[in-house]
């Protein structure tokens, strides 16, 4: 090797060095949310948790339209192969994967259809949830963030408000919304909703108080900012990620607390409409004879609630500004 | 002998998924009795994770790796087993971190996290140990120390939390000091009290220091020897007024050339040092301030640089060093604007004429009660 | 201090104030009333107008409410329509169940879940922690009634380890005292009662100590895992001392601090799943008996009951507030 070729490969070298150099720097410009991806994508945990929710999804969607039999039609007891009373309720066979249900319908296509009215209970509750608890909250962060005598006086009452809503424990509080509205779809869904409502309101105006106060809002309003633009384009994108975070959670305990109103004998009374939560209540006098009919349920319900509590737990901790870098 | 021999000291950082990285490669440095060190450099450079290193106080376990030696007086700290480390730390090497409020308990109170020291190494308990205490943060120059003993770190103002810090780090009277860039996080007032103390201390007791830092001002208030480190591994080593008046290594130049001075001419610009740290070539393959030296050759590309040694108890890693007098020799003379009030004339000084210099100062109340 | 207490029980008078009107409305706008729960379906219209206007239901609701502030200010909470019982002497006849199964969760929870926690942050990455982050995240996703008929199908049904309903043997004779039983086993010296209490605690205990139990892991884990990257915990490290001094004086001092925060914050789903773990076991408490209520319409009970588990949920708040300031000298509550 020459002298000349070592030089011209020492100067690659170099030249290599500030390229790479360079690369990093542009690196720093991507987004919060894409920065969150990224890393949301390398977690494990968030993987198992988008695949379970996929496979949810994809059966709530369409699982319906690809059932072997009617949810509803009590074949077994047609049949006669279903005897409730007398403690014969068949397990699986090749027919009936997952075998009957105690009033002869077939388990597994109950199952399947089940997913869809799990997913629309847990989705709308939580929206009803997120939409009052943001309301109560954010005037109470609002209030606290104008200060003075009414301003804290205004939060502090609402806090109190809220903190009786907890106090009420959230099943009796369901209970009471179930009972004041009479069975239906809609009273569980309200009612779930409700039970959520001071946690999003708590942490919206947590949040809000926290950013209000924080140096990037003080920077911009002495940059003479206007107010309504400092919470639109600073105070609320930032509020909003805990908020996101917070909603994937609440799905997962939607879903369980519908099963638990079911099992209090306030669920849907429409049985044409199967739901993992009322399969669930439906299956306990059975327990004994025949407790898979509350096993595959109860499964269902803990691996779909698994799944929303997996992504939203690795949500929060991508979007963790103290775990970044 | 000197009484900590540090010999090829490396750390490596290796964790999932990223690529592996050297903090510290291959330092060797030495500390004698009494003496003090200063490891200069800018953030990055591994100055605290040798000082954490020798401390064994870095992460355990899985990705980690220390190599190399630190003698104390013959017993290679690297190699001893926990407990024995966790006697040996705080009696025998104590260090003073660098954010006074982070690195006190907040909820503990300041005499109980001084005596709990006295407690774990000199065996004092109630009232002996909250009595040295008392004395101890008198000896730091904290006034009224009964009353402090009950407080908490939050009620004391930034340079009595750092007093408080030192005063716990002497409490043991340790024969070695790490005071890990004790002055960054402090007012500049604040900071010159903190070093008149340290340096007072250090006389008083004969223990030796070694003083991180990347503020030449706090090098030449207070140092013997000053070790210049580069992307984990020392450049340049050598007496205090040695270094300042000839710096050999192209990078000492840089560091003196970029601090502001009073004395320099309006139209003189600062100099700062082009780059980053980040810019960095890995020492395997040459010289790492490479990239942004100036007096770059052919030469300092492909393999890394020997150490040379010179006549004068001077080491340097260059393979183009500047030669002496060739960098503002007037600039390096009497050392860079120093940052504490008595910096040049300290060290050298009568110890008569300092003692009489160092009040404690007044009580500062605004962040009290 | 003292003021800090004053204004939040001062500010409780307003929020409770607005509780018992919401409460009331919504109560008196049930479909039915008492009197279909008394008579069913055979009443004749003169019948249930007897009973409504025996109850004082007939009148204008403000005078309804105006006679029922007055009892409130008096601390009277009135008579239950359903067991024509005084709302305070069932309160305190089934509250003291509910609190004993609660806190024997509680127990279990923290008993449980801080060391549990702590470990798995100490050793981070290891078997240890993936084990107790994932039984964390399963936990809080298992129904508690689901659980608790698994526990009682397992241990009371089929080994037969644990009795699966009620509170006491009904072949024991236990004195009464305060209707807390295990207490009442300890004050009378009957020594098998109280045992035998405690024994029918441990089901439904474990069943409830589910979620708080998963909860507390995950919150002391994060909690420790983020006071160990503190600056000060590196001071007790370099300080020498030994790791016990370094664990409990720095550590979980203040790890604790959030964790107590989210214990105070736990009750409130703690007296919810009591509600449906004391259906599942049969174990009378407040839980199903405020269901009960519901059913019958007993307005007197429902008002009394919820009005005191709101007062005493803030009143617990309170206290946890209150004890993080002494906790954490920064926090000086105000």
């Amino acid at each position: 090797m020459t002298i000349t070729e070592r030089a011209r490969r020492k100067a690659e070298k170099l030249d290599r060095l500030g390229e790479l150099s360079a690369a990093r720097d542009d690196e720093r410009g991507v987004s919060l949310w894409q920065e969150a991806f990224r890393r949301l994508r390398r977690n494990p945990a968030a993987i198992v948790g988008a695949v379970i929710l996929g496979v949810f999804l994809v059966v709530a969607i369409v699982g319906p339209f690809f059932v072997p039999y009617s949810p509803t039609d009590t074949m077994g007891i047609r049949e006669g192969l279903v005897k409730s009373g007398q403690g014969i309720i068949p397990g699986s066979s090749g027919d009936h994967w997952l075998g009957f249900d105690h009033q002869g319908r077939d388990e597994f296509s109950r199952l399947v259809v089940g997913a869809r009215q799990t997913l629309l209970v847990g989705v709308v509750s939580t929206l009803i949830g997120l939409a009052v608890g943001a309301l109560i909250g954010g005037v109470a962060g609002a209030a606290a963030g104008l200060g003075g005598r009414w301003g804290r006086w205004v939060d502090g009452v609402l806090m109190r408000v809220v903190d009786m809503m907890l106090a009420l424990p959230s099943l009796l509080l369901a209970v009471s919304i179930a009972a004041l509205l009479g069975a239906g779809l809609d009273t569980v869904m309200i009612a779930v909703g409700m039970v959520s409502v001071p946690v999003f309101a708590r942490l919206l105006r947590g949040s809000m108080i926290a950013q209000s106060g924080s140096d990037y809002v003080l920077a911009a309003a002495s940059l003479g900012v206007r107010r309504s633009k400092i919470a639109l384009s600073h105070v609320l994108p930032n509020s909003l990620a805990p908020v996101i975070v917070q909603a994937t959670l609440t799905l997962a305990t939607a879903i369980i607390e519908a099963a638990a109103l079911s099992f209090l004998g306030l669920g849907n009374p429409d049985t044409a409409v199967p739901e993992w939560g009322v399969m669930l209540a439906d299956a306990q006098p059975y327990l004994g004879i025949r407790p898979a009919l509350a096993i595959y349920p109860a499964v269902a319900i803990i691996i779909t609630a698994l799944g929303f509590t997996l992504l939203g737990e690795a949500m929060r901790e991508a979007l963790d500004p103290k775990l970044r870098k | 002998m000197a009484l900590l021999e540090v010999e090829e000291l490396s750390v490596t950082f290796r964790q999932r998924g990223k690529r592996t990285v050297r903090a510290v490669d291959g330092v060797s440095f030495s500390v004698d009795a009494g003496e003090v060190v200063g490891l200069v450099g800018e953030s990055g450079c591994g100055k605290s994770v040798t000082s954490l290193a020798i401390m064994g106080l870095l992460p355990r376990g899985a990705g980690v790796t220390v190599e190399g030696r630190a003698d104390l007086d013959g017993t290679n700290l690297l190699r001893v087993d926990r407990r024995t480390m966790r006697d040996i730390r705080g009696r025998d090497v104590a260090m003073i971190f660098q954010d006074p409020l982070s690195s006190l308990n907040p909820v503990v109170p300041i005499g109980r996290q001084v005596t709990e020291v006295l407690a774990r190494h000199r065996g004092l308990t109630g009232d002996a140990a909250r009595r040295e205490a008392a004395e101890l943060l008198d000896r730091v120059g904290i006034p009224d120390p009964t009353r402090r003993l009950r407080e908490y770190p939050h009620q004391l103002s930034g340079g009595m939390r750092q007093r408080a810090l030192i005063a716990i780090a002497v409490a043991c009277r340790p024969r070695l000091l790490i005071a890990d860039e004790p002055t960054t996080a402090l007012d500049v007032t604040i900071q010159a009290q903190i070093l008149e103390l340290l340096k007072d201390l250090v006389r008083d007791s004969g223990t030796a220091l070694i003083m991180i830092t990347h503020d030449l001002g706090v090098v030449a208030g207070m140092c013997d020897t000053v070790n210049v480190l580069y992307a984990g591994r020392v450049v340049e080593t050598a007496r205090r007024r040695p270094l300042f008046a000839e710096p050999r290594h192209p990078y000492t130049v840089g560091l003196l050339g970029s601090i502001p001075r009073l004395d320099s001419s309006r139209g003189e610009r600062l100099s700062p040092i082009p780059g980053s740290v980040r810019d960095v070539l890995p020492w395997a393959d040459g010289c790492a301030f490479a990239p942004r030296c100036s007096r770059r050759t052919a030469a300092c590309v492909g393999e890394p640089p020997a150490l040379v040694l010179t006549h004068t108890e001077r080491t340097y890693r260059c393979v183009n060093p500047v030669a002496p007098g060739e960098a503002r020799p007037g600039a390096a003379a009497q050392g860079p604007a120093p940052a504490t009030t008595t910096a040049g004339a300290a060290t050298d000084g009568s110890p008569a004429g300092e003692a009489a210099t160092t009040v404690p100062p007044a009580p500062r109340e605004e962040e009290s009660a | 201090m003292f003021r800090f207490i004053v204004r939040r029980l001062l500010q409780l008078i307003p929020a409770l104030f607005g509780l018992s009107i919401l409460l009331f409305i919504w109560l008196h706008k049930l479909p039915g009333g008492p009197e279909s729960a008394i008579l069913g379906e055979r009443g004749t219209p003169e019948m249930r107008a007897a009973i409504r206007e025996n109850l004082g239901l007939d009148e204008p609701i403000l005078v309804q409410y105006g006679r029922f502030m007055k009892r409130m200010i008096q601390l009277d909470l009135g008579t239950s329509i359903a067991t024509k019982r005084e709302v305070t002497t069932e309160f305190l006849e089934r509250f003291p169940g509910t609190v004993e199964l609660a806190l024997t969760a509680m127990i279990i929870a923290i008993a449980l879940g801080i060391p549990l926690g702590y470990l798995a942050a100490r050793r981070r990455g290891r078997f240890l922690d993936h084990v107790s982050v994932a039984g964390s995240l399963v936990g809080v996703c298992v129904p508690v009634f689901f659980l608790a008929y698994v526990l009682k199908a397992i241990f009371a049904e089929n080994l037969h380890l644990f009795p699966s309903s009620g509170r006491q043997d009904p072949t024991i004779d236990a004195t009464r005292v305060t209707n807390f039983f295990v207490l009442d086993g300890l004050l009378t010296r009957e020594w098998d009662a109280a045992a035998d209490a405690l024994w029918h605690l441990v089901l439904p205990g474990l069943a409830l100590a589910s979620i708080p139990l998963a909860i507390i892991v995950r919150i002391t884990r994060a909690s420790v895992l983020e006071v160990l990257g503190e600056d000060y915990i590196r001071t007790a490290e370099a300080k020498g001392l030994t790791e016990r001094m370094v664990r409990n004086r720095h550590v979980l001092r203040n790890a604790m601090l959030p964790v107590s925060t989210t214990i105070g914050l736990l009750t409130g789903s703690l007296l919810s799943g009591a509600v449906l773990t004391e259906t599942v076991f049969a174990f009378s408490g407040i839980g199903a008996f405020i269901a009960d209520s519901i059913n019958q319409r007993d307005y007197p009970v429902l008002m009394g009951f919820i009005m005191i588990i709101a007062v005493i949920f803030v009143l617990v708040n309170l206290i946890v507030d209150l004890s993080y300031s002494l906790i954490d000298p920064r926090v000086r509550v105000r």
